[in-house]
Order: C-alpha cells, then structure tokens, then sequence
C-alpha cells in the first residue's frame, strides 16, 4: 500500500444529465458501492448517484465500524460472508487504505440462553464455513485482558463467541475509496439534490423529481437511503416493513492502545473498539421511539456507559467526547429488503437497521447484480420483500448483537 | 430524553415507559378470512412518517395505563392526540 496522500478532489462534482440508465438514491456506503460494482461488474457506467447531503454524511459518517459475518441463518451467512471475504481484498481492489483490521470480535455472553445462542451460532457458522470458537471465560480473559471475567457482577461473563477474522475499518475512507473509483469509470456522484418525488407512469418509475430538477431513468432508480427509504417508498405509494430509530454511539477521548479487539454484548447493551487514533468507539442499543431526529435520549447513553464500566472496569476514568445518533431502518427479523418493488425498474435495498457497515461490499454487489439483470442475485433472493407475505422470514436477532 | 404526559399520571420522564409504536393498528375484522397479503399489513407494515406520527406509549413503571400521543419525528415534541381517545384500544 502506498502512503496515502490526500489530494484535494477524489471525484468530479457534476451537474446533473436529463436522464441515466440508472439512478441510485442515497450517496452513503451501499449506494457508493452499488455504483461501483455496476461499474465495474457490470460495465453500467450511466450512472448517477443523488445525495441529499454530502456523501457519506449519515449513517456512513455514523456507525461503530465493526465488520463480521457471525450471523446465525444460512442466508445471512452467505451474504454477510460475501463482503467479509471483498473487505479482504478491498484496499488492493480499491488502491486505498481502508486500515481494514481483523483484529478479532468477540460477542460476549452474560446468561445462560446466551451460551445456548453463541454455541449453537459457532456450529451453525462452522457449517456455513465462517470461521467461528467458542471462549470459555478464561479465555476471554486471554484473548482481552482487559474484560472483567469475575463471576461477582450483575451480568457476569460466562463465555464468548470469537470470529478473528472480524474487525474493524476506517469509514470515511471506504466511501471515498468507493466514490472515487465510481468516479473515475464514469459514474455521476450529485450532492445537495433531494430526491422529492417518483415519475411512475404504467406501474413503471420512469425518473426522479429533484431539488435540481427531473433526472430520468432509462433502466431502474434504486434506493439505498437506509433510514428515509419509508419516507422514499411512501412517495412512490409503498408501504415498508421498516421503522426509523436513533442508533447512539459515543467516542472518547484519545488514549494509548488498551484494547485489539472488538468487544460486543447484546444483553448490556454496548459494544467497543478502539480506533487506530486511539478513540474508544462504543456503541449503544437503539431508542425505543420512531424518529428522524439524528440524536437519542440521554438515558441509552448512561445505561450503555454502566456496561462498559462494568465490562472495562480500566475504563473509568474515561472521558466521553461526544456522542451522536444516526437513523436506522429496522426491520422486523433483523435482516435487510433487497430487491424488487412493486413499482417496476424500482429497486430497494434497506433494512440493514444497526448492523449496515460490514455489509457494504456485499450489499452494492449484489444490489448491483440485481439492478444489472433485473432479478435477485442468488444472495439477495431470500431477502426480498415477499418474505414479510410467504412469512419466511430470516430472524437475526440474536446475531444482530444490538437490542432491537 | 422524552417528557411523556400520562393521562392518569401527568408528565413523567421517558424511562417509565415502554414504546408500543403506530397507534390505530386493527386487529382484521374477520381473520378466517384475511389474505396473506392483509395479514403481512397488519402484522408487519407500519406506518414510519417523518412528522407528527400517533403512536401507542405504555406506562410500565406507572399507573401501567396504555395511551395515545401524537409526536413530531423530528422536533420529538409531543401533543394530545387529534380526533381521538387517549385510551381507546389501538388508538381507535
């Protein structure tokens, strides 16, 4: 990897054209990425991606970073081991260092339907052939020093799920590194344009009504909008299965290596990593409540704060230096929509709720493939829309590892 | 954190409570005969509007009364509801 110099533009900052083949909606990770890989895969280059802000400025700016592909049901393994697997490749691929670090995660267990649940979800990921062991407390003790294992708290430790090819990367970085190859193969990267409505005519969208005019779309619009896509959807006449929470997190101040890994507890709530600059990043449970307002009730941030002392008893003395929400769209199984509409040539890929950023690579490459040949990719098939009809649903809960 | 008026117990703060989503979600009239379609409606699509949005509170730590506000998605302001009961089951 050569040194990274920053150069002032990584992309062109167009106007927009009359009309794309493809329009994607929302200039975040999923829809960089999904440029990228049309691209690329594809060879669909008229393409533009409309942003209502600056790219990577919600929920790409706003996550914990954490990458893994852990989860419990086949569907889910394979896809979220799809873009494990791309993250592996992705600074060569992508000529930038993502600091792509697979410094390990480890999912902690406090009860004894935790055990059950991380047990069987090693066995299930070995089947699934994603690396997977299961830490009795003495060795989470090995592993991360620095957790207390003593059987004397509320919510002792009794064990641990470890993936060590999970970890974390830089955020910023895999949105400019996905913009700027998008870029450079031709793609249209639009900020400050709101998409405000859907030309559809025939049952078929045909453009996109936005705040620097109508842009038409020969081929497909394809949402990736994370928490607006109901607001999206309900101008296009669709109804979601989706509700929009505040997802916190908080960083501290900068100190000294003190934990290489990752640490994650869905029964308190609170998961931590320390970035390459030295931040504790820590992440809490949603808020109850629907809302769009990017910030969270106080309360999530103390509870979420009383975990990790508890876990990092070194922690206390720690500042917080700020803390921050980012609006997610849950789902009601806690896995992603991707696919058809019944708006035909309108796509959608949402849901992704607290647990979006490891799926970047994956999802923008199966989402393009979809786009590209107007049926599911394989991986995305079991994730469509339907499912919330046929009733097959994929319920990651336990795997999602943020409480819902 | 949300200040939450009770109907029975006045303004309570937010941690006394349990969030039970889009108020006014009814049950269908005759199951025997509901589609798949319309049973996917009532179960799992909702309502996720930006702006004022009628949603079910439950005071848990409280009188445990189920009850209907309407509040802004954004501001996170909270208002009586408009046009009906407080306490009607499923917001009415």
């Amino acid at each position: 990897m050569r040194d990274q110099v920053h150069p002032e533009f990584l992309w062109r900052n167009p106007d927009p054209r009359p009309s794309y083949d493809v329009i994607i909606v929302g200039g975040g990770g999923h829809g960089l990425a999904t440029a990228y890989y049309l691209a690329k895969n594809h060879g669909i280059t008229d393409v533009a991606v409309v942003e209502k802000g600056w790219l990577a400025g919600g929920n790409m700016a706003r996550n914990t970073t954490i990458i893994r592909s852990n989860y419990l049901w086949d569907e889910s393994a394979a896809i979220y081991e799809h873009s494990l697997k791309l993250w592996e490749g992705l600074s060569e691929e992508l000529d930038y260092d993502l600091m792509f670090s697979q410094r390990g995660v480890l999912n902690l267990a406090h009860t004894l339907a935790d055990v059950r649940e991380g047990v069987r979800r090693v066995n299930a990921n070995r089947l699934n052939g994603v690396d997977a062991e299961w830490l009795e407390p003495d060795e989470v003790k090995k592993f991360c020093p620095i957790v207390n294992v003593s059987p004397d708290v509320r919510y002792p430790v009794l064990g641990a799920t470890l993936q060590r090819r999970g970890g974390i990367a830089k955020h910023d970085h895999v949105a400019w590194a996905y913009a700027r190859k998008a870029d450079e193969m031709g793609v249209d990267l639009i900020q400050g344009c709101e998409v405000t409505g859907f030309d559809i005519s025939g049952g078929r969208v045909r453009g996109v009504q936005t705040a620097k005019g109508r842009i038409g779309a020969r081929r497909a619009v394809a949402l990736a909008a994370a928490g607006h896509t109901s607001v999206l959807a309900a101008k296009a006449g669709v109804r979601l299965p989706l509700q929009s929470h505040p997802l916190q997190a908080l960083v501290s101040e900068l100190l000294e290596p003190v934990l290489d890994c990752v640490v994650m507890s869905n029964a308190v709530h609170v998961y931590v990593s320390q970035a390459h600059k030295g931040e504790l990043v820590m992440g809490a449970g949603i808020d109850a409540y629907n809302s769009y307002g990017q910030r969270g009730s106080f309360h999530v941030i103390e509870q979420q704060m009383s975990a990790a002392l508890e876990l990092f008893p070194v922690f206390e003395r720690v500042r917080v230096l700020r803390t921050w929400a980012g609006i997610v769209d849950v789902s009601p199984d806690a896995s992603p929509i991707i696919g058809h509409t019944p708006v035909e040539n309108l796509y959608i890929n949402a849901g992704w709720g607290t647990g979006g950023f490891k799926a970047t690579p994956g999802s923008g490459w199966v989402y393009a493939d979809t786009i590209a040949n107007g049926r599911p990719h394989p991986l995305a098939e079991p994730f469509a829309l339907e499912r919330f009809t046929t009733g097959a649903l994929i319920d990651e809960h336990g795997a999602a590892a943020v409480a819902h | 954190m949300l200040l939450i008026d009770c109907p029975w117990c006045g303004p309570r703060d937010e941690i006394e409570f349990r969030y039970g989503g889009q108020a006014g979600v009814a049950y269908p009239e005759d199951p025997a005969d509901t589609t798949d379609e319309e049973w996917a409606q009532y179960v799992f699509m909702r309502d996720n509007p930006k702006g004022w949005f009628h949603e079910r509170w439950f005071h848990a730590a409280g009188c445990r009364t189920w009850f209907t506000v309407r509040r802004h998605t954004v501001t996170h302001e909270i208002t009586a509801p408009e046009g009906r009961g407080r306490d009607a089951a499923g917001g009415a």
